[in-house]
């Protein structure tokens, strides 16, 4: 721990518009920028999500101008079926990696963690300020690949392989848009790595006297167990990029194995393995799940202390529980690859893991609803999309029981089911936490507040216009006659 | 506007769970000898998640609609038997229901992956690639010729790479477009990816597995109901993934034998 003092000391005063509002070295400025670029982000991918349910309501009728964001997308403004998936796979990146893991923990993590601990600020603000940059590089290296001749990358934000690997000859925006999209990755993996070492810091080494970590805000906490996370798990995604990089530009074959056929040639590789990949992903992939929505939980629980009036029910198992959640992130990712043709005894053991992570997640779900036993809850902007969170993680948590089993994920996945699953539990409750962070903290973060009559419109849109997309996608595109698969461009089936 | 939220919540829960409790919407028809255990399963835990699902969001509306509001004059109270009650029940219902599912589901699973094919189990090998499935039938000598990945051609439809002057178990191999089998017999199917990662999935067949390129896959599975059913591809293949499917026609021994017959004198 660190006393004031030294604190004050790493305090950086701006000396010139370029320091104080581009480069500057204010973990608050910097909060700023990342829920700036969070913002643009999310804006460009929900664009993209129109376009795609626009495209599936009215497949073949024109989208007008849709050619003016691809010529050879979308000839005469009708989507093609490469275009579909190069939009899908441009959706999910840009919401996953810079909207889901840069608002709620480098935004807000980055203006409240040293204020909430009594820093100053980051214990090591160039890397901080190097983080943020890094990320709106990576940002910038994932949008060019719109522009490049072949497009975006059409290989779905997992990109697995040998379909990322083999390059161009596997179909459009496999060549140049998989090299980008990688680059953009790893670079974001070096942010995120240069911020959770500021975040652990900060945490385990700024805190003001009598601070001890028992008193931190469940919302510090929050931020501090996803940056233990991130530490981890961004560190295997970034050389897993690395080698799908070399795999296009250094003739290597990490990810490719040998007698691979695409258009009658014999592909060029040898001695790699499609499931490396797909472990290596995941190992990043699961954790990432909870990377995006623990610090929904701080900031929903920071809230929600604040709006009923009365401290949560053991500030003590909210943290053990998002602790758990973290472990046991680790040790279930294997339940995304139970079909995938690894050894079926894997699947039963991933998917025990996976089934035992309900408890920790049940427990904050009853810590939430005991709290607000006896409260004088205020309904406010903040407090109803916490509310929302809260209601939108219990939707998608249960139907995570079906995915944790792989004799029911036979049925289920690759479905739209699983569709809906994770966009209200991990998409959706996320972003509630994002929301109910912004009414709560705008007034501190921008010295004005928001309109409440505008706040709560926006909460009944979101609310009910959420369950009116995904509940329908869980429930009634179950697998009736025929399962409706995802990533499909049009449905095909006969039936 | 609390209580509004409350009503809202629970109109949502009770709208989603009506058709999920009068299976409005439930999986097609079964007609596999293993597909049992996966549709038990699959109804436990429907049980299990609604039990938990409508239980959790009716408890969040009664708090909000309860508890919201200023109520001049009511002190704010705290639950009965506070945390340790609740990590107690979590962890003795929720943990009970996981043990119970997840052993349940073992045997489901156990069902496919674990017993190997019968002896007598009829082999089929299929190849997945960009954008479609092939069927190769290893004739009457019982046995598949070898693949040579380097004589894949399309264009003189060898589609496996078959050497069929050259290797003697390849000359009476047979290859089509489209899957047919006999009812009520165990068929072994050998899954081989030509090109990039795409999956078997014939949902009334209660199957679906990745095809994994450099790795063979297998599966096996009796059909028990003459009929036509789709496979599709599950696995992003690329641009014609939505469009990648095959049949699967379940017939009668004998009008089995007579296709494989035709199929034989057109190769």
């Amino acid at each position: 721990m660190h006393d004031m003092s030294h604190a004050q000391a790493a305090h950086h005063e701006p000396t010139g518009f370029i320091r104080k509002h581009v480069f500057s070295l204010d973990h608050k400025v910097i909060g700023k920028q990342y829920y700036g670029l969070a913002l643009a982000a999310v804006l460009i991918g929900m664009f993209l999500s129109w376009l795609m349910r626009i495209h599936l309501g009215w497949t073949n009728y024109p989208i007008p101008g849709l050619e003016l964001l691809s010529k050879n997308g979308a000839p005469g403004n009708v989507m093609t079926p490469e275009f579909y998936l190069q939009l899908m796979t441009m959706h999910a990146t840009i919401m996953v990696f810079f909207v889901l893991t840069t608002a709620p923990f480098a935004a807000f993590g980055n203006y409240f963690l040293p204020i909430q601990v009594g820093a100053e600020d980051m214990p090591f603000p160039h890397f901080n300020m190097m983080s943020f940059w890094v990320t709106f590089v990576g940002f910038l290296v994932l949008v060019s690949s719109f522009f490049v001749p072949d497009g975006p990358t059409l290989g779905g934000w997992t990109q697995y392989a040998p379909l990322s690997a083999v390059g161009k000859v596997s179909g459009p925006g496999q060549g140049l848009g998989v090299v980008l999209w990688a680059t953009s990755i790893a670079i974001f993996c070096v942010g995120q790595l240069l911020g959770s070492l500021n975040f652990i810091t900060t945490t385990l080494d700024m805190r003001t006297r009598g601070m001890s970590m028992w008193r931190l805000p469940l919302s510090a906490w929050a931020w501090f167990i996803t940056s233990v996370m991130g530490l981890t798990a961004f560190a295997v995604l970034m050389p897993a990029c690395i080698l799908l990089i070399l795999d296009h530009v250094a003739g290597t074959s990490f990810f490719v194995p040998s007698n691979l056929v695409i258009n009658d040639q014999l592909q060029p590789h040898s001695g790699g393995s499609t499931l490396l990949w797909q472990h290596l992903f995941w190992f990043f992939g699961h954790p990432e799940v909870y990377i995006a929505i623990v610090p929904g939980m701080g900031i929903v629980s920071h809230v929600l202390v604040t709006n009923m009036r009365k401290p949560l029910l053991s500030h003590r198992v909210v943290v053990y529980s998002m602790g758990a959640l973290a472990v046991l992130s680790y040790m279930v990712y294997g339940h995304h690859m139970f079909l995938s043709g690894m050894n079926p005894v894997s699947s039963l053991a991933f998917s025990f893991p996976t089934l035992v992570i309900t408890i920790p997640s049940t427990i904050l779900v009853l810590m939430w609803l005991g709290s607000l036993y006896g409260a004088k809850l205020r309904i406010n902007s903040a407090s109803l999309f916490s509310l929302g969170f809260i209601s939108m993680f219990i939707s998608g948590g249960v139907s995570g029981f079906f995915l944790a089993q792989p004799s029911t994920d036979i049925m289920l996945h690759a479905t739209y089911f699983v569709v809906g699953h994770f966009h209200m539990v991990m998409g959706v409750a996320a972003m509630f936490g994002i929301f109910a962070g912004t009414y709560f903290w705008f007034p501190k973060m921008f010295g004005r507040m928001m309109n409440e009559t505008l706040g709560k419109l926006h909460f009944w849109l979101s609310f009910v216009g959420t369950y009116c997309i995904f509940m329908p996608s869980t429930i009634l595109e179950w697998p009736e006659t025929y399962a409706v698969t995802r990533r499909l461009w049009t449905t095909t089936h006969s039936r | 506007m609390g209580k509004f939220v409350a009503v809202t919540i629970v109109v949502i829960a009770i709208v989603s769970a009506i058709p999920i409790l009068r299976h409005t919407w439930w999986m097609a028809e079964d007609i596999s000898t293993h597909g049992a255990p996966i549709d038990e399963q699959m109804s436990e835990t429907m049980a299990e998640a609604g039990i938990s699902f409508l239980a959790s969001q009716i408890i969040l509306a009664y708090f909000i609609w309860r508890f919201s509001g200023s109520r001049p004059g009511e002190k704010v109270k705290h639950f009965p038997g506070g945390a340790k009650a609740m990590v107690w029940a979590a962890f003795l219902l929720v943990g009970t229901e996981v043990l119970a599912l997840g052993v349940f589901g073992v045997k489901a699973w156990a069902n496919i992956y674990f017993t190997p094919p019968a002896a007598n189990a009829m082999p089929i090998q299929v190849q997945a690639g960009q954008f479609a499935f092939y069927f190769r039938y290893p004739g009457p000598d019982g046995t598949f010729g070898p693949l040579h990945a380097d004589l894949i051609n399309e264009g003189t439809q060898n589609f496996f790479g078959l050497d069929q002057d050259h290797d003697q178990d390849s000359k009476d191999d047979i290859v089509t477009a489209e899957m047919a089998i006999p009812v009520n017999r165990e068929i072994h199917l050998l899954m081989h990816a030509k090109d990039v990662g795409h999956s078997f999935f014939v949902p009334e067949l209660r199957v679906q597995q990745d095809f994994v390129p450099g790795l063979d896959v297998t599966l096996h599975f009796t059909a028990t109901k003459i009929g036509r059913y789709e496979i599709v591809c599950t696995q992003l293949c690329g641009l014609g993934h939505y469009n990648m499917k095959a049949y699967l026609n379940v017939k009668s021994q004998p009008d089995f034998d007579d296709w494989l017959k035709k199929q034989a004198a057109l190769q």
